[in-house]
């Protein structure tokens, strides 16, 4: 047989299926058409969320195979995976690392076509299905931190209900409607069970393949130059005209790049899942067990920031209204700014958005993993005083540094860098105010403070005032006032108080 | 593609009415618009109608948890003389009204407060915020949430941070020596004190 004839049987059975099917003329623009030669490596994040999104359907399905998606053993049979099912650890971890990764390269993809105004004519309606790209993925995270079911998707799932709640008129039975009856139960876990294999990644695949249609009908956009303006309508002539002239195919030209970065990712995807494993699950979702600190998945910590910082207020229009209007503001960016220039450079404006909208985020997580204002449940036990703050006490103080630890007060104050963060940190509050105002502050709280004048008597609180009036750096009187004779022993706080100097408690001392 | 030509040809008026040009041979009786343009209306007509029967049990099947059909029952906490007088305790209780499948969801907490022999206060274990549980601290008498930091004094008020109103109380009453309360739906805005 000469090469002639093997060639011509190689080929023959692809020519059968090619004529029935059509596939490779389907596929052929998908693969070989024209990208800018400009197109470096800004272009690659897309294709790393798509290959993610991959991941995440074959683990997904893996997963599925063993999940038990029933409130009476889900969380068990996630053990089971992770314990007796050979290399299931992995697969959840894999599974939990890709969902993370895929939220992030979504953000820097869609970072990068904002910054590189690549949202213009005529690519809004790419953005647009980006926009819902991103909506479909964040709930799958929230579907899927739900599917772990462990505390801290039992109660992530309350303060959901909590927030659907407070819809005005029809709050309550929307809760319902959420949770699939009148409490957190099976019927809950089934509905977001349904919802994360079956709806949202239905979407998630549909949107996917519109994503990509229309990056094939309108083409990669060029990396963006200062006086390269975007005209509605002569753009598609000109760029159709550049393709040609000075464009490569995106395979094999093109993809190398992808594939270098997906190669990346994919080779970091398996170091982390291996070597950190999978995501929980935490605690049994027994909701008996309340000594539990609810914390939502990583995408998700700058939602619980913003949240814990708004003010009480406003906070339920805001929680309610704010989503509304930031997914509005989103879909209409391209319809706002749909022509002209594209650089960073003469859209100073909104890169300095762009800037805003990342730090806000960056920083919001950041309180979110610190949660400053919630209070250590266990700093009055767990924490010990500092021995700077009782060495050379005299037997009062000491007492008070003793109810001091007992009336919880660490919870929210921290003392030596431990403690809770809720209020100030009192290792120099006798700097800050007199005795007078410390009782005051015990007394009836206020800013922040909850009263604890009935919770104290009046021996625990002439303690408690005498060891707060020793917090002030060494070498100072004991006292705000400097110099001032210091009104102990206190015979009654509650008197003392009624007679106290009026000075009111300094603005803001509490209040975060 | 040619054979289909040739089949609309032979079979004049069968074009896209669906009887696959075989409709025993007879000749068109009706031009064939005004034929096609009927049996599309027919097609449509029995489409939406079957359609929207099948939408009754599908939509009723999803939105049914939203109709309240559930109420509250009374639930037995125990005899009363495991809540001390002037003492605030954790009790536990299955959810009166769970399912099947349900599993440890259905246990739920709350926080009993003895004021005096014979008088009770029952706190749902849900923050008044945004539902995390509260903890109770005997010594500062005070409940602390681990989410956002409110704080609620012991007879439920709220004392700091963001909830805007005092813990949620179930209804309680006392039968031959045991706490009964009225519990069931997660407490909400609904429900109030
Ligand atoms: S849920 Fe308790 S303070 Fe927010």
């Amino acid at each position: 047989m000469n090469r002639e004839v093997i060639l011509k049987l190689l080929k023959s059975p692809a020519q059968w299926i090619e004529e029935r099917t059509g596939v490779v003329a389907f596929s052929a623009p998908l693969l070989f058409h024209h990208v800018p030669r400009s197109a470096k490596w800004w272009y690659v994040f897309g294709s790393a969320t798509l290959m993610f999104f991959t991941i995440q359907i074959v683990t997904g399905i893996c997963l599925g195979t063993m999940y038990a998606p029933s409130a009476s053993n889900a969380w068990e049979s996630l053990r089971f995976i992770d314990e007796e099912i050979p290399f299931g650890w992995m697969l959840r971890a894999l599974h939990g690392w890709s969902s993370s990764a895929m939220v992030v390269m979504m953000a820097i993809h869609m970072l990068q076509v904002f910054m590189h105004g690549s949202f213009k004519f005529p690519r809004e309606l790419n953005w647009i299905t980006g926009v819902f790209l991103l909506l479909t993925v964040l709930a799958l995270a929230f579907t899927g931190q739900v599917m772990r079911w462990d505390q801290d998707a039992y109660w992530g799932l309350g303060i959901g209900a909590a927030i659907v709640d407070r819809v005005p008129v029809f709050g309550d039975q929307m809760r319902a409607l959420m949770l699939g009856g009148p409490i957190i139960g099976g019927e809950t876990l089934n509905r977001f069970f349904a919802l994360h294999v079956f709806i949202l990644p239905g979407a998630a695949i549909a949107l996917v393949g519109l994503h990509m249609t229309l990056i094939i009908k309108n083409g990669i956009s060029e990396m963006p130059k200062p006086g390269e303006i975007v005209v509605p309508s002569t753009y598609r002539e000109g760029f159709e005209e550049r393709m040609k002239k000075t464009g490569v195919p995106f395979f094999p030209d093109a993809v190398q790049r992808d594939m270098v970065f997906c190669g990346v990712c994919l080779l970091l995807l398996v170091f982390l899942a291996a070597y950190y494993g999978p995501f929980g699950p935490g605690g049994m979702p027994d909701p008996t067990l309340i000594n539990t600190n609810p914390r939502p998945d990583y995408p998700f910590m700058w939602i619980f920031g913003a949240v814990s910082l708004l003010p009480p207020a406003s906070e339920t229009a805001i929680m309610l209204v704010a989503p509304v209007v930031g997914i509005v503001i989103l879909v209409a960016v391209p319809f706002l700014a749909n022509s002209g220039e594209r650089a960073p450079s003469r859209r100073p404006g909104m890169m300095l958005l762009a800037v805003v909208v990342v730090m806000a985020i960056v920083a919001l997580t950041w309180e979110g993993v610190t949660s400053p204002w919630s209070p250590v449940m266990d700093g009055w036990s767990a924490l010990p005083t500092p021995t700077q703050f009782v060495k050379g006490r005299t037997p009062l103080q000491m007492q008070g540094a003793v109810v001091f630890q007992f009336a919880q007060c660490r919870n929210c104050h921290e003392l030596g860098g431990f403690g809770g963060k809720r209020g100030p940190a009192l290792d120099e509050v006798a700097t800050r105010m007199s005795p007078d105002q410390l009782i005051r502050q015990v007394q009836q709280g206020g800013g922040n403070m909850p009263a604890f004048g009935k919770n104290l008597n009046s021996a625990q609180m002439t303690a408690i005032v005498d060891f707060l009036s020793t917090l002030h750096p060494e070498n100072e009187a004991d006292s705000a006032i400097p110099g001032a004779q210091l009104p102990l022993p206190i015979k009654s706080p509650l008197t003392m108080n009624t007679v106290s100097s009026g000075a009111e408690t300094p603005a803001g001392i509490h209040s975060r | 593609m040619s054979d289909n030509t040739k089949g609309e040809t032979k079979k004049e008026g069968c074009v896209g009415c669906g009887c696959g040009g075989g409709g025993g041979g007879r000749p068109a009786a009706v031009p064939q618009d005004a034929r096609r343009g009927f049996m599309f209306k027919i097609g449509a007509g029995l489409l939406g109608i079957g359609g929207a029967l099948a939408a009754v049990p599908i939509v009723g099947y999803i939105v049914g948890p939203a109709r309240s059909r559930y109420r509250n029952q009374w639930v037995d906490l125990g005899a009363t003389t495991a809540f001390p007088s002037g003492q605030t305790r954790f009790a536990t209780f299955l959810n009166p009204i769970r399912q099947p499948t349900d599993g440890d969801a259905a246990k739920t907490a709350c926080w009993v407060r003895c004021v005096e022999a014979g008088k009770f206060q029952v706190f749902a274990i849900n923050c008044a915020h945004l539902g995390c549980p509260v903890r109770w601290f005997e010594q500062s008498k005070l409940f602390m949430c681990p989410c956002h930091g409110g704080v609620y004094y012991q007879d439920g008020s709220r004392a700091a941070g963001p909830p805007p109103r005092g813990l949620f109380e179930y209804k309680w009453k006392v039968e031959s020596g045991k706490l009964l309360i009225d519990a069931g739906r997660l407490p909400g805005l609904e429900e109030s004190v």
